[in-house]
């Protein structure tokens, strides 16, 4: 167990050449961004938001619109975290 | 008769034949320095940007099944039908969060299949191969149910016959074909031919949502109609609306079929084969454009209704095929030429999953099982040569389950796919995050969210079958009284975390052996370029650790 803990520590300890170059294709995603995504995933599953006929938009009840409109709340929120979360440098 | 639907055969026939020349074609497409390796038959070179991407993983899980069993659901329940919408909203994120770490691992250390990754990470071989037994398990059906994709098309034009063989002649030849190209060009022969796939379902949709409103009265007389049929039907839980008792069905159905999805053996082929991090997150910000055009698929359901379709008769006598519906508008609505290109887009539609599934399927065998346990050294060449057997003989497999058994069969089947994909869940994602489940553990509980889940579905009945009736348990089973249902998958799934962790627990207080973790923290975030990948053919999954040590 201990023998295999040592790579790391290894990696991260030894001022080689390497650990320099490694460095910036890891990309950092501890962002506290990523909190975001929980809110397309947890919305579309809260049915009293859609479960209702009225208002209706061109004829769809709110149930079918509504629904369909999520896929632009899901779309908007990882295309926002994808941005915030970038490797610098890409921009 | 098909002399009736002569233009519609016509062009089905000529688009089949040119995306089978495709196929043939694509092993020189993106053409590799050397095929016979897995990494390049089965995942495409690895190399994937983010239009094939796109086009792949978009083609890959939204299949022809989808296209003609959501329209018939909404058809026949109404708006619990719907589910598939919220079910690939939820999807992304949780891929955006989940899977682009085993996209990292599996670049740093040359994974090809989930169960490779389990291998690694729990140091047990015993999950890897519960692991990978459950994944051709759950695929096999999925094949299977592609074929039943194409046979609605079939039935629809008239191709059928009084025998066995004649009426099955057609999907054999077609099978054939695709078994043929996807032996020799691998990954790269759907992912050509999806351009053309959803090509077709995105001209045939967007016609289909704008010209059959403006024939049959308008959105708002094609949902009146739909809401009058569902009044007059005698079910409870039908309707244009979700009522008190199947709201906790259709969430749950649709977060556990969301969880289920990635985990499915094909999605994750199809994410592996992507190039970089960016071309994953770019793509689950991109991919939801599926879901609008699956939200108004559902909704030939509904037109279907509204325009008066009745479904052609089932297999067994007094039965109807539900599934025949959206064929039967098109043909009802659409000029013949233009009918012919809808029933080509479904056909096709049906080829290039079930070429990833059988892809994904053979490279789950022949990592986790050939290499695992009948050659261990097995060289790259002979991975890619037994992948290559193996996706033929899972797509015999698939037409004979459909040829010699009631397609109700692989339905039910692909049912308990679903639920039994959803056991892996606790290794495969939440083993991406976290090593503190015991490997026992983990067995322990997967062992017990199975069986647990196989009995829930034995118990549901629904009006025509009393066993396998559905995935919506009624809770009163429970000794709960109340009406409402629940989704099985995520009961189970719950069971099993619930098992596992307790006997984790367990485990460490009595300090059993762990195993030894072959992958760091670090390897969860490497992406393209890593300098510590071993590039290409001298690789193999073990190697990997050591040119850090």
């Amino acid at each position: 167990m201990a023998s295999y803990d040592f790579p790391e520590v290894c990696q991260m300890a030894a001022p080689e050449p390497e650990a320099t170059t490694t460095a910036p294709v890891r990309a950092k995603d501890h962002s506290p961004w990523n909190w975001l995504l929980f809110i397309p995933i947890v919305v579309p599953l809260i049915p009293a938001f859609f479960n209702g006929d009225s208002p209706r938009i061109f004829g769809f009840p709110r149930y079918y619109w509504l629904q369909l409109a999520w896929i632009l709340l899901g779309v908007s929120t990882t295309t926002l975290v994808y941005q915030l979360t970038k490797k610098r440098g890409e921009r | 008769m098909w002399r009736d639907h002569l233009t519609e055969i016509i062009v089905f026939s000529l688009l089949f034949l040119l995306v089978s020349v495709m196929g043939f074609v694509a092993a020189r497409w993106r053409a590799p320095k050397d095929m016979a390796h897995l990494d390049e038959w089965g995942l495409g070179g690895r190399n994937f940007g983010g239009w094939i991407t796109w086009f792949l993983v978009g083609g890959d899980l939204y299949t022809a099944y989808t296209f003609v069993a959501v329209p018939a659901l909404m058809f026949g329940a109404g708006a619990a039908g719907f589910f598939a919408v919220p079910y690939t909203i939820v999807v992304y994120p949780l891929v955006f969060l989940v899977l682009i770490r085993l996209w990292s691992v599996s670049h740093r250390h040359g994974f090809v299949t989930p169960a490779d990754f389990v291998r690694t990470r729990f140091d047990s071989p015993v999950l890897a191969l519960l692991v990978a037994i459950t994944g051709i398990v759950a695929t096999m059906p999925y094949i299977a149910l592609q074929l039943v994709g194409i046979e609605a098309v079939l039935k629809t034009m008239g191709v059928t016959g009084e025998s066995t063989l004649a009426r099955h002649l057609p999907i054999i030849i077609a099978f054939a074909i695709l078994a043929a190209y996807t032996y020799q060009s691998g990954l790269r022969a759907p992912a050509l031919i999806a351009f053309v796939k959803d090509s077709l379902i995105y001209v045939v949709i967007l016609v289909a949502v704008i010209y059959l409103p403006y024939k049959l009265g308008g959105w708002g007389d094609i949902f009146d109609a739909a809401d009058a049929k569902f009044q007059a039907s005698p079910n409870p839980n039908d309707g244009v609306l979700l009522n008190g008792n199947n709201q906790l069905q259709y969430v749950t159905l649709a977060f556990g079929s969301a969880l289920a999805l990635f985990l499915y053996p094909h999605s994750i082929t199809g994410v592996l084969a992507s190039r970089n991090r960016n071309v994953i997150k770019r793509n689950m910000s991109a991919l939801p454009a599926y879901s609008l055009l699956l939200g108004l698929i559902a909704l030939l359901g509904y037109m279907a209704i509204a325009a008066g379709v009745k479904p052609l008769p089932g297999a067994s006598a007094g039965s109807v095929d539900n599934n025949t519906i959206v064929p039967l508008l098109f043909d009802q609505q659409f000029p013949d030429w233009f009918a012919g290109v809808a029933y080509a887009a479904i056909g096709i539609g049906a080829l290039v999953p079930a070429a990833i599934m059988s892809i994904a399927a053979a490279n789950l065998f022949t990592r986790n099982i050939y290499k695992e346990y009948l050659k261990r050294d097995a060289s790259p060449a002979q991975e890619a040569n037994v992948s290559k057997i193996t996706s033929l003989v899972v797509k015999v497999g698939a037409v004979a389950c459909i040829v010699f058994l009631d397609p109700q069969f692989s339905i039910d089947l692909q049912l308990i796919g679903g639920v039994i994909i959803l056991q892996t869940l606790p290794a495969v994602a939440l083993g991406l995050y976290t090593r503190w489940f015991h490997r026992t553990a983990l067995v322990v509980g997967w062992v017990a969210g199975m069986g647990l889940g196989m009995w829930m579905l034995y118990q549901v009945a629904s009006p025509t079958r009393k066993h396998f009736g559905g995935s919506a348990f009624p809770l009163e089973k429970f000794g709960f009284d109340t009406p409402k249902t629940i989704y099985v998958g995520i009961v189970a799934v719950l069971v099993n975390l619930a098992v596992a962790a307790l006997l984790t627990l367990v485990l460490r207080a009595a300090k059993a052996d762990e195993g030894v973790d072959g992958t760091v923290g670090d390897d969860y975030f490497a992406d393209e370029g890593d300098p510590r990948v071993t590039p290409g053919t001298e690789r193999d999954a073990d190697s990997a650790r050591e040119p850090v040590a």
